[in-house]
């Protein structure tokens, strides 16, 4: 088994289960636990999935997730711009966002690949950069359908676009079932888990099993006569639209397309989930990306209650922060040393 | 031996390149902002003696070959930590200051020291875990003095703490600090003002710093910085080299940090500290730096044209685009951009 159950993972499970157990005392309600917990795990874990290829392609974690946000972000723009609405709006939002990602992440890969070593931090500013690049788009954008413009002006895009009348939770209300108040969103859990399944089939294909190779061990990967720019490429693409889907789904979820800077963070949070599930360079399986999320969504849904419940409402968003960066902090720390002691 | 020239070639022509892109967009942005010079000139020497000690402090880890340290942003946290204590203690005037200097380095020296221990497990992969350990040095920071003083913290100072009595005021005033340091020997030559020890000062540092390069611990430094292998053959530790290069740049950062607040003249506990790192990268990088090289005037540079940059931008975007906003995306654009691309170059 090289599998083993780290020591993050020890702390985190006992810290869920302390916090359920306090949850429980604060009277939390359950089904608004569970209802919530699959709600979020699918709204924020198909960005997680997203960071899968490039971590097995032994590009790193994926810091410059803001790309793929963005180009999903535009695809649902474009979409609201066309004023389609519903399931059309939604599935729209994905076409359009596609081949934006696809461009977006081949440009992205040709910076990644003249940075072997240090692609982590170079995709940290890429991705803050970019998101200020886009700032200026977003406040100069063609776009003119009102309602997403400033009410004043008609110019430059607002910070927050409701979907309401759009695609507000389409995807949350698909085929929901509901036993004794506990609700089912079974449309929202067939896309998510078709991806996963999609990304396992990815790695057993020809493409996929080169590119776990890769991330393996690339002197390796080199000798059996793998193109190994071209594989890094192909992940950094995969990354990227994957990235494009999930934006789409978290917004059609949270009700607002956010634009400007409010992207910035959302790396770390999704390589936080990642890591907490044991995702490792070129040995992550979905199966940890799932875990991961869910693990991490417990605590965020846990949190604010409790943190209400001992009057101290900003606790909340500080043991989060903690969390997710100690999280990462330690996999650097402890996982690199076995990275360089195994070449 | 045609190679190296070449390469040595391209690397000048880089290092030139980003500070002329920075004066001709500083250019640029004075013309269009329409500000006028003098007030520009004298905010630009605020900013100098603000950022100053805070960008020097990035120089000895970029020499020890450990790219940007990130992690100033903890140094900056100790001064925080330093300044509230004494305002806790109602310590006022200039030995308050002295108390609260250190107060700040002794956190920043054992602080500092676990950062160095820390990134020493993290060969290669220095700069994502500094910035990683800021961000987790600013939740455990505002943990602490959002729900820890008052509970199981004493507090002395019921000035400063919330009304609900946990936690202290996301503002406080410094007002027992104000004018101990910023006014003496100040000159005024026409409408600009040149508060010559402030400056001074700054110039002080940089001369630590150019002293500490020439001193035995500054040639490890480099011999570190240039070839691991190479420095252990010459029996030179290099975990302790590279610990000590952290600690310098902690310390520094530190007093770079209480510089800045007591300056400001008030304190945002729980925000002040934020971007410090990034902005001081930029500036540094701004001058001419990268991730392998930097020196002291770069930083005096870049400092120049960085905040230049930075303080006609949004008026300049208004003026474009009558959309304030637009410069100052474009300034943090400019700001994340410089670190990006010098990472990209090599």
């Amino acid at each position: 088994m090289q599998d083993r159950i780290d020591i993050p993972q020890i702390i985190i499970i006992i810290f869920v289960l302390i916090m359920m157990i306090t949850a429980w005392f604060a009277n939390i309600s359950i089904t608004y636990f569970i209802n919530d917990s699959l709600i979020r795990l699918v709204m924020n874990g198909v960005l997680v999935l997203s960071l899968i290829p490039m971590l097995n392609a032994g590009v790193g974690i994926n810091y410059g997730l803001p790309i793929g946000v963005v180009a999903g972000l535009m695809g649902m723009c474009l979409a609201v711009n066309f004023n389609i609405k519903e399931g059309l709006g939604f599935i729209l939002s994905f076409l359009f966002s596609i081949p934006i990602a696809v461009i977006f992440g081949y440009i992205y890969s040709m910076i990644l690949n003249r940075v072997k070593g240090k692609e982590e931090i170079t995709a940290t500013f890429v991705g803050f950069s970019f998101i200020y690049l886009t700032s200026l788009f977003w406040s100069i954008a063609p776009f003119n359908n009102p309602s997403m413009l400033w009410p004043i002006g008609g110019e430059g895009m607002r910070p927050t676009i409701g979907l309401k009348p759009y695609f507000e939770k389409i995807l949350n209300n698909l085929w929901v079932i509901e036993i004794q108040k506990i609700k089912i969103p079974l449309g929202m859990l067939f896309f998510y888990f078709g991806l996963c399944i999609f990304i396992k089939f990815f790695f057993k294909t020809k493409i996929g099993i080169a590119s776990i190779a890769v991330g393996e061990n690339e002197t390796f990967a080199k000798l059996s006569g793998i193109d190994i720019p071209k594989i890094r490429t192909l992940a950094i693409i995969l990354s990227t639209v994957i990235a494009a889907l999930g934006i789409c789904v978290y917004s059609q979820s949270y009700g607002f397309i956010e634009l400007y800077d409010a992207p910035l963070m959302v790396a770390f949070s999704a390589a936080s989930a990642i890591l907490m599930g044991g995702g490792k360079e070129g040995k992550t399986k979905v199966t940890h990306a799932v875990i991961g999320t869910y693990l991490f969504q417990t605590i965020y849904i846990l949190s604010a209650p409790i943190a209400n419940e001992l009057l101290l409402p900003e606790v909340a968003e500080i043991f989060r922060n903690i969390i997710t960066n100690g999280v990462i902090l330690y996999a650097i720390l402890y996982k690199n040393q076995k990275n360089s002691s195994s070449i | 031996m045609r190679f190296y020239i070449k390469t040595k070639k391209i690397a000048l022509q880089y290092n030139n390149i980003v500070p002329i892109v920075f004066f001709f967009l500083s250019l640029a942005g004075l013309y269009f902002s329409k500000m006028d010079i003098s007030f520009v000139v004298n905010e630009v020497i605020v900013r100098f003696i603000r950022d100053g000690v805070m960008v020097l402090s990035l120089i000895i880890p970029i020499t020890a070959g450990m790219g940007l340290n990130f992690a100033i942003i903890i140094g900056a946290i100790c001064a925080q930590i330093g300044l509230l204590i004494i305002l806790d203690f109602q310590i006022g005037g200039a030995l308050g200051l002295c108390f609260a200097i250190i107060i700040g380095v002794i956190f920043a020296i054992f602080l500092g020291t676990l950062i160095g221990i820390s990134l020493n497990r993290a060969t290669g992969k220095e700069m994502i875990a500094t910035i990683i350990m800021g961000f987790l040095a600013t939740g455990i920071y505002q943990y602490i003095f959002l729900v820890g003083y008052g509970t199981f913290l004493p507090f002395h100072n019921n000035e400063i703490i919330l009304s609900r009595g946990v936690g202290i005021r996301s503002m406080v005033d410094l007002s027992i600090f104000r004018n101990t340091m910023d006014k003496l020997w100040q000159v005024q030559i026409g409408s600009i003002q040149i508060p010559f020890f402030m400056i001074l000062t700054v110039f002080a540092f940089a001369l630590v710093i150019k002293y500490i390069t020439g001193t035995k611990l500054g040639q490890e430094i480099k011999t570190v910085g240039y070839n691991h292998e190479k420095a252990e053959l010459l029996g030179i530790d290099v975990y302790s080299v590279r610990i000590k290069a952290i600690i310098i740049s902690t310390v520094t950062a530190c007093i770079g940090q209480i510089i800045f607040i007591q300056n400001i003249g008030m304190l945002n506990v729980y925000t002040a500290h934020l971007n410090s790192d990034i902005f001081s990268c930029a500036a540094l990088l701004a001058g001419g730096a990268s991730i392998k090289k930097a020196k002291i005037r770069h930083a005096f540079l870049g400092i120049f044209l960085f905040h230049t940059l930075f303080i006609v931008s949004p008026q300049a975007g208004q003026n474009i685009f009558s959309n304030a906003s637009i410069g100052e995306y474009f300034r943090s654009f400019i700001a994340y951009g410089a670190i990006a691309f010098a990472l990209m170059t090599r």
